[in-house]
């Protein structure tokens, strides 16, 4: 924890002289941004755009991630969904984010749902990959087991098989949240009237450094408090079992 | 043969597989069982015995339902309950040793499980996760999981290798409580000649592999009152009897 401080503290500092350095017009001090953080957060604006793009995060996330549990599940367990399904995958992979979102507001128009589709879709193959590989790694032995003892197949796949997902949907979590928002923020850039994209791209108009690391860095907290209170929670309590140093 | 149950409350066990082969990475056609028949009832223990590799596993595998590509017919109870012991305990890390028995049998009375996890001296360990067990701790919980289903069939596979012999003993006795509490059909998979001897009333003898019978030899002196002799001269019998077939005496 001492540590934790520690590294915090050389960090707000090496941002300090940064910025006497730099100079405050192109990178304003840790006080001057602070400021801006709770006049915006005075005015309500602050919590505006966070609360919209923190509810498109939300929106892709979950998208992205049932539908990536469910097709990566079914492409490591089935042959021919493999098969099937690998060249999607590699083209979903390897297509820019950019054009998908470009695609998406010329298909779908500048609207709330062609927004929340393009980002889920720039998440879906790497959830898709992970899972894959954790239904690749699932135990045959411990199939073979609850098929032996007539498990019912709901309880199979809730006491069986989703306790051996559990690490690959965390990793898939975890480095989904981050992507998430990161094109949410281009997404909202591109087409959206509010969000932390939004006044990031207003202030890319204006020169305004100070709100651009204002927006930017109330959201890394709230994602900092995401992983904090939901991510690390769901992690500890999922791998209870395993044995812990004494 | 065990008369303290009637026989005919269930049907028995009929196994008949003609032939099972596997087909190895190379291509070839790797034949596995041959002609394989036999026949347990209610109450009866059989042993099937054959040195390593030569299919033991597969046959059980058979008999479970896990392993549906084979020529031949198994006649097993009607909708009758199937425990298992694998030859690894094959619990769910993430689930305590009560949890693991409870999931697969949701019906079980509180005081029964109790009972259960009592013979086998895991009273003391319901709460631990089997990451927290010794192998034979593990392997214990793994057959309270098999009896708290309360089978109609059990299905033991190797239940006893690996571990020391004074623990191996002790299984054994449990092992024999429980099947004679029960009254289930028990098909015990083995190598040790003498395990076999000790727990069976059939002793099914494989070749190697692909697995042909050898014999099907019942014994007669029930399992309670056999004493060391007796097991020491069945050994000797299915030793002689291995050698006269030109079949390796130790099985290992």
């Amino acid at each position: 924890m001492a540590l934790r401080l520690a590294s915090l503290a050389l960090f707000l500092a090496t941002w300090y002289v940064g910025s006497l350095i730099a100079g405050e017009r192109m990178l304003p001090g840790p006080d001057t941004v602070l400021a801006a953080v709770v006049a915006e957060a005075r005015s309500g604006e602050l919590f505006l755009h966070l609360g919209a793009t923190l509810a498109r995060v939300a929106l892709a996330f979950l998208l992205a991630m049932t539908a990536g549990a469910a097709i990566g599940y079914l492409m490591g367990r089935v042959r021919v969904a493999d098969r099937l399904g690998d060249p999607w995958l590699i083209v979903l992979l390897n297509l820019p984010a950019l054009v998908i979102i470009v695609l998406a507001y010329i298909w779908g128009g500048l609207t709330e749902i062609a927004a929340i589709l393009a980002v889920a879709i720039n998440k879906l193959p790497n959830a898709v990959v992970t899972i894959r590989e954790g239904a690749r790694a699932l135990d045959p032995g411990l199939d073979d087991m609850a098929r032996v003892f007539a498990m019912p197949r709901w309880k199979a796949l809730r006491h069986v098989v989703i306790p051996q997902l559990a690490p690959y949907v965390a990793a898939a979590a975890r480095s989904g949240l981050s992507l998430v928002w990161k094109i949410v923020l281009v997404v909202e850039l591109l087409g959206r009237p509010n969000g932390v994209g939004f006044e990031i791209g207003v202030a890319f108009q204006l020169f305004d450094v100070t709100r651009i690391l204002a927006y930017a860095l109330a959201f890394i907290a709230v994602i900092l408090a995401i992983e904090i209170f939901l991510v690390q929670p769901f992690e500890r309590r999922a791998s209870r079992w395993r044995l812990r140093p004494a | 043969m065990n008369d303290a149950h009637p026989a005919g409350a269930f049907a028995p066990l009929d196994v008949r597989v003609a032939r099972k082969a596997f087909h190895a990475a190379s291509g070839e056609r790797l034949e596995v069982l041959d002609d394989i028949a036999f026949t347990l009832r209610q109450g009866e223990v059989g042993a099937i015995v054959g040195p390593s590799g030569c299919g033991k596993t597969t046959m059980l595998r058979i008999i479970a339902g896990l392993d549906r590509d084979y020529d031949g017919a198994i006649a097993r109870p009607p909708d009758g309950k199937l425990g298992m012991v694998f030859q690894e305990p094959r619990l769910l890390p993430w689930r305590t040793v009560d949890d693991n028995v409870r999931l697969v049998a949701p019906a079980i009375a509180p005081d029964e499980l109790a009972a259960l996890f009592e013979v086998l001296g895991l009273a003391g360990h319901r709460a631990h996760y089997p990451g927290e067990l010794s192998l034979g701790l593990a392997r214990r919980v793994a057959l309270a999981r098999a009896f708290a289903v309360k089978p109609e069939l059990l299905l033991l596979d190797e239940p006893f290798v690996s571990l020391d012999q004074a623990l191996a003993a002790r299984l054994r006795d449990e092992l024999v409580t429980l099947v004679d509490r029960y009254a289930v059909i028990t098909l015990l998979v083995t190598h040790d000649i003498e395990e076999a001897a000790a727990l069976a009333d059939r002793l099914i003898l494989l070749s190697a592999r692909p697995a042909r019978m050898l014999a099907d030899l019942p014994i007669a002196t029930p399992r309670r009152s056999r004493t060391a002799a007796e097991v020491a001269a069945v050994k000797a019998q299915v030793t002689d009897r291995l050698v006269a077939l030109g079949q390796p005496a130790v099985m290992a």
